[in-house]
């Protein structure tokens, strides 16, 4: 597939001057679109050309059982049904709701990052454990935690009775706790995430500053506001960033864990959109909703690239 | 060498307590996976099983009615292969466009970047009736192509090959060498461990991946790990250490290829900042 150039191409046109730079970048033109191209036209077929059909689909009311016959234009009519339809409603505010894990999971995690960092041993030990939900898939962490969350003789449960507790809550079963029951979940699997990344951070602190603070007579306390805080800004910037972008994809975890339930209190976007798509078959619904997604998921990259210069500060 | 201190001794000891509790799920899964499905859900919670029935459980898993050695072939294949061919063409993209002068580079890249943007499931629709069409829906090669079709490891390759100081590219070139033999030669070998932390990080996300199996797949003789125990659990119904003896069996191998290789797991998070 790739062109070997021939051994002897740039030797032969070796003189310096215009004619060989001039076959050079010739050559460079060709070898640098060979060398993208199987990455071009995978990326362009699987990604670029389905995002475009998706915006055309979502203005049509088709669905992709009855053929190319059954495809017909509606307008708006896709989104404007998304502003009155309240599954959706309920799916992009639980969306909203579990942003909240966030911030949850980056403060532990920074905690836990700063001890970690300058106050403990076995520092591989302890990346590795935190660690150790990033790696495991989510179906298995689902269905262990469907185990764990068990109303009547879960262990969570028994633990929470055997120290006084008379109801403990029915976590996945309430459709009032399902949510937060998911979202605990999530703080769980994202915290490796987020304090490798702090970790990181940390380690590019220069430790001169710590040693004048020391020398100017500042609490540990304060060091860790007044220096740690502020420098790590850029790093809690970009964990906010992704946790919110990354908030707005988890699929396989509602999927395997609540399918949504109990009454769509644990319903999110791309769940929804998933039920639309292919067990109510409306490829149409169902491309306007993405294309919302889309929007959505914009909008907070927007925000990051004009709030990277305004709030990080450093 | 410190002197140990006190206070450290301490901090560590209050961690080590912090961290046992974190993995505490992780040990009880492992735990209900070798009792007698009797006593999975008695309290308290006897960590170290009075009755072991490992043998069986794990019998039941390997050797039951879901063929689930199937599923892990199944699953080793798509997972061996989204990686290679991921690890090849991101690999030989990012050299493309770092070390390569040509007309329309940087535009271009920029393209590829913003795609990386686009939500999976906002394209799952077309994605899908482009596969029933080109009969690739329910086969191995259509999730194959569909995880390397990300940019993320062409993005990630691209800033090592950067820090790849032109001179040395621009003596190799003096030298009569091609970018193919430069690429191979010279480059591929200075950005090894970015390429290894990109294959973990590949591997386990394609292993782990449902969401794809799920939408792709309708032949149960080609499913993945992930759907495997998925009907595993829901054929088992509610024996609880049935379904932990399938847990602990999906993430065991990972388990271990993320303890062998931790190092460029968690620096490659940290140095790419990456999620999957």
């Amino acid at each position: 597939m790739e062109v070997i150039p021939e051994e002897g191409t740039i030797k032969r046109y070796g003189k310096p001057g215009t004619g060989r730079m001039r076959k050079q970048s010739f050559y460079d033109n060709i070898a640098g679109y060979l060398f993208i191209s199987p990455m071009l036209i995978l990326t362009t077929t699987l990604v670029i050309i389905p995002i475009l059909l998706s915006g055309v689909i979502s203005f049509s009311n088709w669905n992709f059982v009855s053929g190319l016959e059954g495809f017909q234009l509606v307008g708006l009519d896709n989104y404007t049904r998304l502003m009155q339809d309240e599954s959706f409603h309920r799916s992009l505010i639980n969306n909203l709701i579990m942003i909240a894990v966030v911030p949850v999971a980056m403060f532990l995690a920074l905690v836990l990052a700063a001890l970690i960092n300058k106050a403990t041993y076995f520092k591989t030990f302890f990346k590795v454990i935190y660690f150790m939900p990033f790696i495991s898939s989510f179906v298995a962490i689902a269905l262990l935690w469907r185990v764990l969350y068990h109303p009547n003789n879960g262990p969570i449960n028994g633990f929470l009775r055997s120290i006084g507790v008379e109801n403990p809550p029915l976590w996945l079963a309430d459709p009032k706790f399902a949510l937060i029951s998911v979202m605990i979940i999530m703080v769980w699997t994202s915290l490796g995430f987020n304090m490798v990344i702090y970790l990181a951070g940390l380690q590019n602190i220069s430790r001169d500053l710590y040693e004048a603070a020391d020398v100017d007579g500042a609490s540990p306390l304060r060091q860790f506001f007044r220096i740690t805080l502020p420098l790590l800004s850029p790093t809690s910037f970009f964990l906010l960033i992704t946790g919110i972008v990354g908030s707005f994809k988890v699929f396989d975890l509602i999927m395997v864990l609540t399918g949504g339930g109990p009454a769509g209190s644990t319903s999110v976007i791309v769940f929804y959109l998933y039920e639309v798509a292919f067990i109510n078959l409306e490829s149409g619904y169902a491309s306007a909703m993405g294309i919302i997604l889309l929007m959505l998921i914009l909008l907070v990259t927007l925000i990051q690239w004009v709030g990277q210069k305004k709030w990080v500060n450093y | 060498m410190r002197s140990i201190k006190l206070s450290r001794v301490i901090v560590t000891l209050f961690m080590g307590v912090a961290g046992i509790l974190f993995i505490m799920p992780f040990l009880w899964m492992l735990s209900a996976s070798f009792k007698p499905e009797l006593d999975v859900m008695k309290y308290p919670i006897q960590w170290i099983p009075a009755k072991w029935n490992m043998v069986e459980n794990y019998k039941q898993v390997w050797a039951g009615a879901v063929p689930f050695t199937l599923y892990y072939w199944n699953s080793a294949k798509v997972t061996l292969m989204s990686t290679a061919l991921s690890l090849t063409i991101s690999a030989m993209a990012a050299y493309g466009f770092s070390k390569i002068v040509f007309k329309g580079r940087d535009s271009l890249f920029i393209v590829v970047l913003a795609t990386f943007m686009i939500p999976t499931q906002a394209i799952l629709v077309p994605q899908f009736i482009m596969y029933r069409w080109l009969g690739l829906f329910d086969s191995h090669i259509g999730l194959v192509l569909l995880a390397a079709s990300g940019v993320l490891g062409t993005f990630l390759l691209r800033q090592f090959f950067l820090g790849i100081h032109d001179e040395i590219i621009e003596s190799a070139r003096i030298d009569a060498a091609g970018h193919w033999t430069i690429f191979s030669r010279i480059a591929l070998p200075l950005v090894q461990p970015a390429l290894a932390t990109y294959m973990i990080l590949r591997f386990i996300w394609t292993w782990n991946d449902y969401q794809n199996p799920l939408i792709f797949l309708r032949s149960d003789s080609l499913f993945t790990l992930q759907l495997g125990i998925r009907k595993f659990a829901d054929f088992s119904g509610e024996f609880y250490s049935l379904m932990m003896a399938g847990a602990v069996s999906a993430i065991l191998p990972l388990l271990i290829i993320f303890i062998i290789g931790q190092k460029q797991v968690i620096e490659g998070v940290a140095m790419g900042s990456v999620k999957g």
